[in-house]
C-alpha cells in the first residue's frame, strides 16, 4: 500500500489492534469501543504525530531519564545498582469531575489514619472500648513500643501518606494499599512529568494538566510548619536515607534536591543531650526536623532494632523529648497493616462522623471466627496475605492452589488466623501502553499522595502509574518488572505557573553553606577528585603510546617508544618484561588492557568504576548536567561491532575520555560554588596531581638527564607541549622541562603550581572541625608536610642538577622528586585523618 | 527477705570510645511484694548526659550520653530490697487453659485484653508448631493451667541441660529448641514459646535470684548472677504467676525482679552502642546479700 501521498487519518491507526479484555475497565477505551471523552484532546494531539515521531520521542524519553541518571535498584538484580527508570510515553489521563472524588477520599483516609495512629500511641481507646481488637496492635510488628507516648508537633504522626489505587470493571476506585512508613513514588512521579512535558510540550501546555510543583512546595512548607519549639531562629530540616543501595535512591536524591534539604545518612547525624545535630566540617549543627526515607525500625539501634547500622543511635530519645520532628513519626507504620482495611468504614463513622468515601478492597480479618470461616468457604475468590506484614510474603490466589496447598494453607490460617486476611480480587483496569506495534492495554495501579500543609492534608494532583510487565500479571510492582506512567489530572480551573524558584531548584548547588558539608561527603568528594586526576593522567600516558605505535611517522620514532615503554614499566604499568625485549602487538595488546580490562587494577575501566561509585553516592551534589558527563564516561568504544579493540577504536576512546574529562573539570570550575565542598574536590585533584608529576619526572629521570628522547612524550602526558614550543622555540631539553614542570607557578600542570593551590586549600580548611576521634598522630599535620614541600620545590636548584656534570647531581633530581612525593602522600594520610577520620559504630 | 543487693558491670576497650550511649534497665520494678529502701545507680566516668524514664511496660530506665573519651566504664547498682514470701494458689483450682487462651486471643478487649499483649510474636521469641507439639503433651483437654505450666516447666527443665558455653543471645529460639542446652535466658525463652505456641499469654523477667553456698562452704562474693524467669497469666482471679524453668521453681523470696517485657530484648539490663573503642572486655559481678531485718 503506497500512503505517501494521503495519510489515513492517524488517530484510528493509533488505536488499531488496541484491544483491552472485555471483563477489565480500560481507562482508555469505553463500553462502546470508543474512548472516552477526557482522552480526546491528547489522542487528537498524538494522532498528528507519525509512528516514527512518536518513536523519536520514545527515545527522548529514555535519552532524559538516563541524563538524569533516573534509576530504580532491584534486590535481585544481578546489573546491581541502578537500573534504568521505565517511562512510558503515554500518560494517563483522569477528568477533573472522578478527581476531586479521589482527593476528597484521599484526605480523609490520611486524617483517618493520623486519628489511629494518636491512639495507638496514646490512650489506645480504640482498643479499650472494643472498636479495635486488641490483635490488631500487639501482634503488629509495625507497632513500636518505645515510640510509645510520643507526641508530634499538633498531633501530626502522618506526615506524607500514599495509596495505592485500582479500578475495579465496574469502574470504581479501591485503596489496594496504604504506605504510611516513608512512602516512596512522589519523586518519580516528578520526575516523569518533568521528562513527559519535555517530551510533548505542546500537548502538555494545550490541556488543562494539573501541575505537581505546588504539591511539594506545600509539603515543603508544611514540614517546616512541624519544627518542635527549640527557639531555632533558622531551622534545620534534612532528608534521612539508608544509602545510595537503597531501591528509590535516585528519588531521595531527586526530593532532597527539590525540596532544598540535604540528604544525609545515619552516619551523618549524632544525638547530644537529647539534640540531633548533623556533623560537618564545621563541627555540630542542630537539626529540627528530619524526613526519614527509612523504615522507622531501623532508624535507632539503642532503642530499636539493635542490628540496625543505618540509624542514629538516640533518635528516639530525642523525639521523646521533643527536639526534632521526625515525619512520618516513628512508629507510623503500624497503620499500614491490611487487617485495618477491615475496620476503617466503622472507625470512620465513629471517628470522623462520617462515612469512608474511598472503599478499600474488600478484606476479612480472619482473626475473627467468622471471617476465617468465610475466608475457607471462598478461598477460590480470594487473595490471601499476611495482614500485619504483606510485603513479607506474596499473596497467594486461591484459585491457583491444587488440594495439598489448600489444606497447608488453611491449616496455617488456622494455627495463627490472626496473622492473615483474606481479600477480595480486584481485576485491574488496562491502560494503553505505548509498545513498538502500537498501543496494547496493560493492568494498572495508581499511587498518590498526601501530605500534611498548615492547612490540614492536601492530595498531590497527579500520580505515579505502575503497569505490569504482562497483560496478565496479577501483581504490579516495580520491583518484578513493569514500568510506569505519568498521570495527568486535568482542571478546569487555571493553574496557577510554577513558582520559578522552585523549578530552578533542580539546578546545581554543591551546597548552600559550607557548614552543611558532611565529613563523609568531603571525603567522598576528595576521593572522586583524586580518581578523576588519575583517570585523566593514565588516559594521556596510554594516548601517548598508542599514537607512536599507530603514527606515520614509523620507525623514527622507535627510541622515542622504547623510552616511553621504559618509563612505564618504571612507573608500573606495564609488567617487568617489557624492560627487556617486547613485540609491537604485545604492546598493544597491553594497551588494550589497561584500557578496558576488568580483571586487572589501575585500569582506565577499573578507576572509572571507582570514580562511577563515588559519584553515585554525591550524586546530590552534582548537577544534570555533570551526571550527563559522568555517563558518558567508558573505556569501550561507544559503537563497536566486534568484541576485540582496535586501534583506530582504542584512540576513539581515549580522546574521548580526555575531552570528557576536560568538560568536567571546566564544570567543576564554572558551575560549583567555592565552598568546602568544591575545596575538597580540587584538594584531591591536586594532591594527584603534583604526584603523579613528581613519579613521572622521577621516572624520566631514571633514564639519565643526558638523554631528551623522553622528553617529548612527557611534555604530551603533562599537556603542556604547547607551552613549552612557544616559550623556548626549540627541541625540549631538561631545564627547560624542569623549569616549566617543578617551578612554574603560573603552569597548571607545574608541582609549584599544585603545591601553591594546596597551600591557599589548606589555609582555607575548617578549623572547627571535628576531632573528637584524633588522637595523638604520628601523620603530622597538612601544614607540617605544606611547609617540607615548598622547602624541596623553592629551595632545590633545580636546574643545577640537570646541568651538573659530576653524575651526583641526577642521584639528588632523583632524591629531590622521590621526597615531593612522599610529603604529598604524607599530607594526603593528614587531611584523612584530621578530616574524615570515619566514626566506628558498634553496639554491645 | 532483706536484701542489700550489687550488680557492678565494667566495659574495658581497646581504644578510647569518643561518644556512647547506653540505656539501663538495672532498677528493680515495685511491687507489692517488693519493697525498695533504696537504690542507687553510680557511673564512672560521670556521664555528660542521664536521663530517667519508665518504658512501655511500666519499667524504670536510664538513659546515657557519655561524650568524653574514655576507655573503662563502670555502672554500679545498689539496691537495699525486701521481698515478701508468695502465696501461690492450688494449681488444680486455677481455670481451664483453654479458657486463658479464649481470654487472651487478642480478639475483645474486655475483661483482660491487656495481657493479649503478650499472646504473640515479639522479636526474640515466635510460635512455631513444632514448639507447639511439644508443649502440647503437657496441655491435654480442661486441664487447670497452674497445673499444666507446671507440668511443661518440669518438662523443659529435665529436656535440656544448663550450658553457659551451648549459645548466646544471638542464637535463635529454634536452635536452642532443637540443641535441647542454654542458659536461663533461653529457658524462659522456650517456656515463653511453649506458651505462646499455643495461645496463651507469657511474659519475660529480668531479675536476680540469690544462690545458696554449698553446705560447709561461706557465699563467694560477686558469684550470683543476673537471671531471668517467666510469668504465666492464670486468668482474672489469679493473676501473672511466676516460673523458673532453669531451676523449677516456682520463684518466692530469693527472686529479685528487676524488670519484665515480652522477651529479652524489651529489660536487656544494658544496651550500648559506641563510636570507636576497637574490641571490649565485659566484666559482670553481682552480689545478693541476704541481711537481717
Amino acid at each position: 500500500m503506497n500512503n505517501t501521498e494521503s495519510k489515513p487519518p492517524v488517530r484510528a491507526s493509533l488505536l488499531e489492534g488496541y484491544s483491552p479484555a472485555p471483563d477489565a475497565f480500560d481507562e482508555l477505551l469505553g463500553s462502546e469501543g470508543a474512548p472516552r471523552e477526557h482522552w480526546s484532546p491528547l489522542l487528537e494531539a498524538l494522532g498528528q504525530l507519525s509512528p516514527e515521531e512518536l518513536a523519536a520521542r520514545k527515545e527522548a524519553t529514555r535519552r532524559i531519564l538516563r541524563e538524569h541518571g533516573a534509576t530504580y535498584n532491584v534486590y535481585s538484580d544481578s546489573q546491581g545498582l541502578g537500573r534504568p527508570w521505565s517511562l512510558d510515553l503515554l500518560p494517563i489521563v483522569i477528568p477533573a469531575h472522578e478527581w476531586r472524588q479521589i482527593e476528597a477520599g484521599l484526605i480523609q483516609r490520611a486524617r483517618l489514619l493520623n486519628r489511629l495512629l494518636q491512639d495507638f500511641y496514646g490512650p489506645q481507646e480504640l482498643l479499650k472500648s472494643g472498636r479495635l481488637p486488641p490483635a490488631l496492635l500487639y501482634a503488629n510488628p509495625g507497632f513500636l513500643r518505645p515510640c510509645h507516648g510520643i507526641r508530634p508537633v499538633d498531633g501530626n504522626y502522618l506526615f506524607m501518606h500514599a495509596v495505592d489505587l485500582a479500578r475495579a470493571a465496574d469502574g470504581q476506585w479501591w485503596v489496594l494499599a496504604d504506605r504510611t512508613q516513608a512512602p516512596s513514588g512522589a519523586g518519580y512521579a516528578l520526575e516523569n512529568r518533568l521528562v513527559l512535558s519535555r517530551v510533548f510540550p505542546d500537548e502538555f501546555r494545550n490541556q488543562q494538566v494539573s501541575r505537581l510543583p505546588g504539591f511539594f512546595q506545600q509539603a515543603r512548607e508544611g514540614l517546616l510548619a512541624l519544627v518542635p519549639p527549640t527557639g531555632a531562629r533558622t531551622p534545620h530540616a534534612v532528608v534521612l536515607t539508608p544509602g545510595p543501595h537503597n531501591e528509590t535512591y535516585f528519588e531521595q536524591v531527586f526530593l532532597s534536591r527539590y525540596l532544598g534539604f540535604p540528604l544525609v545518612e545515619g552516619g551523618d547525624l549524632t544525638v547530644r543531650n537529647n539534640r540531633v545535630f548533623i556533623k560537618t566540617l564545621e563541627g555540630l549543627q542542630p537539626v529540627e526536623v528530619i524526613v526519614r526515607r527509612m523504615d522507622d525500625s531501623y532508624c535507632d539501634p539503642l532503642e530499636l532494632r539493635g542490628d540496625s547500622s543505618l540509624g542514629v543511635p538516640g533518635l528516639v530519645a530525642a523525639a521523646r523529648a521533643g527536639t526534632v520532628t521526625v515525619a512520618n513519626a516513628l512508629g507510623s507504620g503500624a497503620v499500614e497493616m491490611p487487617a485495618l482495611m477491615a475496620f476503617l468504614p466503622g472507625l470512620c463513622r465513629e471517628l470522623l462522623h462520617e462515612d469512608l468515601l474511598l472503599p478499600s478492597v474488600a478484606t476479612w480479618w480472619c482473626g475473627a471466627e467468622k471471617e476465617l470461616e468465610y475466608a475457607r468457604q471462598h478461598l477460590d475468590e480470594l487473595v490471601i496475605k499476611r495482614a500485619f506484614t504483606p510485603a513479607a510474603t506474596e499473596p497467594i490466589f486461591g484459585s491457583q492452589l491444587d488440594e495439598r496447598g489448600r489444606a497447608a494453607l488453611l491449616a496455617t490460617m488456622r494455627s495463627t488466623p490472626f496473622d492473615f486476611v483474606a481479600q477480595e480480587r480486584v481485576t485491574l483496569s488496562s491502560a494503553p501502553v505505548w509498545e513498538k506495534s502500537g498501543l496494547e492495554p496493560r493492568p494498572c495501579v495508581l499511587r498518590l499522595f498526601v501530605c500534611a500543609t498548615a492547612s490540614g492534608y492536601a492530595a498531590m494532583p497527579g500520580a505515579l502509574t505502575r503497569f505490569s510487565s504482562t497483560v496478565e500479571r496479577l501483581v504490579v510492582s516495580m520491583q518484578s518488572g513493569g514500568g510506569s506512567k505519568d498521570t495527568w489530572v486535568i482542571t478546569d480551573a487555571p493553574t496557577p505557573a510554577p513558582n520559578p524558584a522552585r523549578q530552578s531548584a533542580n539546578l546545581v548547588r554543591l551546597e548552600r553553606t559550607p557548614a552543611e558539608v558532611p565529613s563523609r561527603v568531603a571525603d567522598n568528594l576528595y576521593w572522586f577528585g583524586r580518581y578523576l586526576e588519575r583517570l585523566e593522567d593514565s588516559t594521556r600516558m596510554l594516548r601517548c603510546v598508542l599514537l607512536r605505535l599507530t603514527g606515520e611517522a614509523g620507525a623514527d620514532e622507535t627510541p622515542e617508544l622504547s623510552s616511553l615503554i621504559r618509563l612505564l614499566v618504571d612507573l608500573e604499568m606495564f609488567p617487568a618484561r617489557f624492560r627487556e625485549t617486547y613485540r609491537l602487538a604485545g604492546v598493544e595488546r597491553e594497551i588494550y588492557a589497561l584500557i578496558s580490562s576488568g580483571h586487572r587494577l589501575g585500569t582506565l575501566r577499573e578507576i572509572i568504576g571507582r570514580a562511577r561509585s563515588l559519584a553515585f553516592v554525591l550524586r546530590d551534589r552534582f548537577s544534570v548536567d555533570t551526571w550527563s558527563i559522568l555517563n558518558r564516561l567508558q573505556a569501550s568504544p561507544r559503537h563497536r561491532v566486534e568484541g576485540r579493540l582496535q586501534a583506530a577504536d582504542a584512540l576513539g576512546v581515549l580522546n574521548a575520555l580526555v575531552v570528557d574529562l576536560a568538560a568536567l573539570s571546566g564544570v567543576e570550575m564554572e558551575n560549583m560554588t567555592r565552598g568546602h565542598g568544591w575545596r575538597f574536590l580540587d584538594l584531591g585533584r591536586r594532591l594527584e596531581r603534583g604526584i603523579n608529576i613528581a613519579t613521572l619526572l622521577h621516572a624520566a629521570a631514571a633514564q639519565g638527564t643526558r638523554h631528551y628522547t623522553i622528553l617529548e612524550p612527557l611534555l604530551e602526558v603533562a599537556d603542556s607541549s604547547m607551552t613549552y614550543r612557544r616559550r623556548y622555540f626549540a627541541l625540549p631539553h631538561w631545564p627547560g622541562v624542569l623549569e616549566l614542570l617543578v617551578g612554574d607557578e603560573t603552569n597548571p600542570r607545574a608541582l609549584a603550581f599544585q603545591v601553591q593551590a594546596i597551600s591557599q586549600h589548606v589555609e582555607n580548611l575548617p578549623q572547627g572541625s571535628i576531632q573528637a576521634l584524633a588522637t595523638a598522630t604520628s601523620a603530622g599535620t597538612p601544614e607540617y608536610h605544606l611547609e617540607a614541600l615548598w622547602q624541596v620545590v623553592r629551595e632545590t636548584d633545580w636546574l643545577k642538577l640537570v646541568t651538573d656534570d659530576t653524575g651526583a647531581g641526577s642521584a639528588r633530581l632523583s632524591e629531590a622528586l622521590t621526597l615531593c612525593a612522599q610529603e604529598l602522600r604524607g599530607m594526603s594520610d593528614a587531611i584523612t585523618h584530621q578530616y574524615f577520620s570515619h566514626a566506628e559504630i558498634r553496639l554491645s | 527477705m532483706k536484701y542489700e543487693l550489687t550488680h557492678t558491670t565494667r566495659f574495658d576497650y581497646e581504644t578510647p570510645v569518643s561518644v556512647a550511649y547506653h540505656r539501663l534497665c538495672l532498677t528493680p520494678r515495685p511491687l507489692p511484694r517488693q519493697h525498695l529502701h533504696a537504690h542507687e545507680l553510680v557511673i564512672e566516668p560521670i556521664p555528660s548526659q542521664r536521663v530517667p524514664g519508665t518504658d512501655y511496660f511500666g519499667n524504670a530506665f536510664t538513659f546515657l550520653t557519655l561524650d568524653q573519651p574514655h576507655q573503662s566504664l563502670v555502672i554500679t547498682a545498689r539496691t537495699s530490697v525486701s521481698i515478701l514470701p508468695t502465696t501461690l494458689p492450688l494449681p488444680a483450682a486455677t481455670p481451664p487453659w483453654e479458657e486463658i487462651r479464649s481470654l487472651a486471643d487478642g480478639r475483645q478487649f474486655a475483661p483482660a485484653g491487656e495481657v493479649s499483649e503478650f499472646t504473640f510474636n515479639s522479636p526474640f521469641v515466635e510460635r512455631d508448631p513444632e514448639i507447639a507439639d511439644y508443649s502440647n503433651k503437657s496441655f491435654p483437654t480442661e486441664r487447670p493451667i497452674l497445673d499444666a505450666c507446671a507440668a511443661l516447666m518440669g518438662r523443659i527443665h529435665d529436656d535440656f541441660t544448663f550450658d553457659p558455653t551451648a549459645t548466646t543471645i544471638a542464637t535463635p529460639l529454634k536452635q536452642v529448641f532443637r540443641k535441647r542446652r542454654g542458659v536461663c535466658q533461653d529457658f524462659a525463652h522456650l517456656l515463653i514459646a511453649s506458651l505462646r505456641s499455643l495461645g496463651l499469654p507469657a511474659r519475660y523477667v529480668s531479675g536476680y535470684l540469690e544462690t545458696q553456698p554449698p553446705p560447709g562452704k561461706t557465699r563467694l562474693v560477686g558469684a550470683d548472677a543476673s537471671h531471668a524467669w517467666v510469668q504465666a497469666w492464670c486468668g482474672p482471679d489469679f493473676g501473672w504467676i511466676d516460673l523458673d524453668p532453669t531451676n523449677n521453681t516456682f520463684p518466692s523470696e530469693r527472686h529479685i525482679v528487676l524488670a519484665w517485657g515480652r522477651d529479652f530484648g524489651d529489660v536487656s539490663p544494658s544496651r550500648g552502642v559506641l563510636i570507636g573503642g576497637g574490641r571490649h572486655k565485659l566484666n559482670v559481678a553481682v552480689d545478693v546479700i541476704p541481711v537481717a531485718g
